[in-house]
């Protein structure tokens, strides 16, 4: 069990017209690790994070975050306590610049209140440092080229980049990172493991939706695994990863080789 | 020549500056927020009722009823987004449409007819203050190939400060961190609350602001010419995104340049009827007229063929899918 957790959530249940969803009955996520939330499609992964960030409302449950009640809080107040997300299809701001993207990111930048926002004085050198600070994250990412760039103009991998280096920009507590690989060829895979590995190093703690085995044993310090709304399993990846319930739950679910020989891969 | 210079002549008259007031508000919503409006008509009808009646029924003075019209105009965007923002865009865009087009009726009906005149509008009343401050001498001026009458050129100066001061003002508000976040909304809702913004807040105070504009813009609308229920019906507000298209949207000075290319077009195809029908090409002015309006469709088409996204915009922009 984590001895300190910072998201703790308990009962639940979320249905769509007798359709269960999401049924947790707890789970808890550990300050400063990176914790993998696995299953195979339709399991409910994504439906949680939603309940989780304030994006759909459950049925039943509660949850805190940081030790503060986090349940039926409006989205934008769950990202304002340091619980950002990403999303499985990246929403990158199209028409807008890759440095604006970042500069959205900041928060409590004053001239965002409309009665500060025709008084540059107030809010020009926060505007400045947020700019430098945007551009430095930009270049760990390799976009501080594109920051002039309108952010439609982005490949897909670059987008999940841009939206990554977004949520870092609003100092987070805790990144949550839906298929953050989805779409993303190999040579780029490398790239966004260290980037998660990067945001562990710097404090913040990890949640992020996976299919991909070898990458969750690659990063994350905890796996869970969720089936048909279900968490089934969870605990040390080699462990988990083991257990005939996980084994179970994907090929219950799969029938294709290709899993199968991943499994195998796994165990070998 | 004089076809040319009469319709050249539209790019300064009051009505350019009030549609072209209007539109600015309207590109506050569309343009900048992405909120569907399609009752701006609705706020420019609160305007010019507002500053009528609150002169000619209650009495008060022209400052002070552009305040109460204001607030008004306020109100009415309150009541029209707190229950509909929340929702998807187009229950905005239907709720606006309706509720111009019930403002309307509401206005031309005989029940309230004590104040709004019904049906007849009302005569102009309420421009006293507006005349009464004319600096200029009076009799008919000349201003370059054109002539004014001086009260018109005078209506025309003030209209055009005013014009200016929002412009400015709406450049402010757009180059802001603030214009950014609505920037964001436009683009994606669902980014901007991951990003910890309160999107419903914002797109209220867009819907505010743009409503409040429109109002200031019925306001002027009306100064020139009596107040008339007819005016304000939906192709009022589909006029303004023609303008705000034709100029690029999501520009600072699109819906100006917009507002002024439109009524000189307009003026230049009627200028061109009525040589038609002197020249015996129409039977009567009825069947050019229906041409005109031909022709304003054959241009429109032209524009968005050739330059979509308005004379200001930014091509950039355009190549890339909405989402």
């Amino acid at each position: 069990m984590p001895n300190d957790p910072i998201l703790v959530a308990d009962g639940v249940h979320r249905h769509f017209a007798g359709v269960t969803a999401v049924d947790v009955e707890h789970l808890a996520v550990e300050r400063g690790k990176i914790t993998a939330l696995i299953g195979p499609n339709g399991a409910g992964k994504t439906t949680f994070f939603n309940l989780l960030t304030g994006f759909d409302r459950p049925q039943a449950g509660s949850w805190s975050f940081d030790g503060r009640p986090v349940a039926g809080l409006a989205p934008y107040r769950v990202a304002r306590l340091g619980m950002v997300r990403t999303f499985q299809l990246t929403k990158v701001l199209g028409r807008l610049t890759v440095l604006e993207n970042m500069l959205l990111g900041s928060s409590r930048q004053s001239g965002e209140k409309l009665s500060y926002a025709i008084l540059p004085l107030i809010w020009k050198s926060r505007d400045r440092s947020d700019v430098a600070r945007a551009m430095e994250i930009l270049g760990r990412f390799k976009l501080d080229a594109k920051a002039a760039d309108y952010a439609a103009s982005l490949s897909g991998g670059q987008r999940k980049l841009l939206e990554m280096a977004r949520a870092i920009m609003s100092e987070p507590t805790m990144v949550m990172l839906d298929e953050p690989m989805a779409g993303v060829n190999p040579a780029l895979t490398q790239s966004l493991l260290h980037h998660i590995k990067d945001l562990k190093e710097q404090g913040m703690t990890v949640l992020f939706v996976e299919h991909d085995m070898h990458m969750v044993r690659n990063v994350a310090d905890r796996v869970v695994v969720m089936a048909e709304g279900k968490i089934i399993a969870s605990g040390a990846p080699d462990e988990v990863l083991s257990s005939t319930a996980v084994v179970d739950a994907y090929l219950g679910a799969h029938h294709d080789t290709d899993l199968r020989k991943l499994i195998q891969e796994m165990d070998s | 020549m004089d076809i040319l210079w009469n319709s050249l002549r539209e790019i300064i008259t009051p009505t350019t500056a009030a549609y072209a007031l209007a539109a600015i508000g309207l590109n506050v919503h569309f343009g900048f927020t992405g909120l569907l409006n399609f009752g701006q008509a609705g706020f420019v009808a609160v305007g010019a009722y507002g500053f009528a009646i609150s002169v000619m029924t209650f009495g008060l003075s022209a400052p002070l009823a552009v305040a109460v019209t204001l607030v008004l105009a306020v109100l009415y965007a309150l009541l029209l987004g707190i229950p509909t923002l929340r929702l998807r865009a187009d229950y905005l865009a239907i709720v606006t449409i309706a509720s111009a087009e019930i403002i309307r009726f509401a206005l031309n009906s005989s029940a309230f007819a004590s104040w709004t005149g019904g049906a007849n509008g009302l005569y102009n009343e309420y421009s006293g203050w507006l005349k009464g401050s004319n600096p200029y001498p009076s009799g008919v001026l000349t201003l370059g190939p054109w002539t004014f009458t001086s009260n018109d050129l005078w209506i025309a100066t003030v209209d055009w400060l005013v014009v200016a001061l929002v412009a400015g003002l709406v450049y402010l508000l757009v180059s802001s961190p603030w214009g950014r976040v609505l920037k964001g909304i436009r683009e994606d809702e669902h980014a901007m609350l991951s990003l910890g913004k309160n999107v419903n807040l914002y797109k209220l105070q867009a819907l505010v602001i743009g409503g409040a504009i429109g109002a200031l813009a019925g306001i002027l609308y009306v100064q020139p010419t009596s107040v008339q229920p007819f005016d304000f019906g939906s192709r009022m507000t589909f006029n303004m995104y023609t303008m705000l298209i034709l100029g690029g949207a999501a520009t600072v000075f699109g819906p100006i340049l917009g507002s002024m290319i439109f009524w000189v077009v307009m003026r230049f195809t009627d200028e061109l009827v009525t040589v038609g029908v002197e020249a015996g090409l129409f039977d009567n002015v009825t069947q050019g007229s229906q041409l005109r309006f031909v022709l304003v469709g054959v241009a429109l088409v032209l524009l968005v063929v050739f330059r979509p996204q308005g004379i200001l915009g930014n091509r950039t922009e355009l190549s890339f899918d909405a989402k």
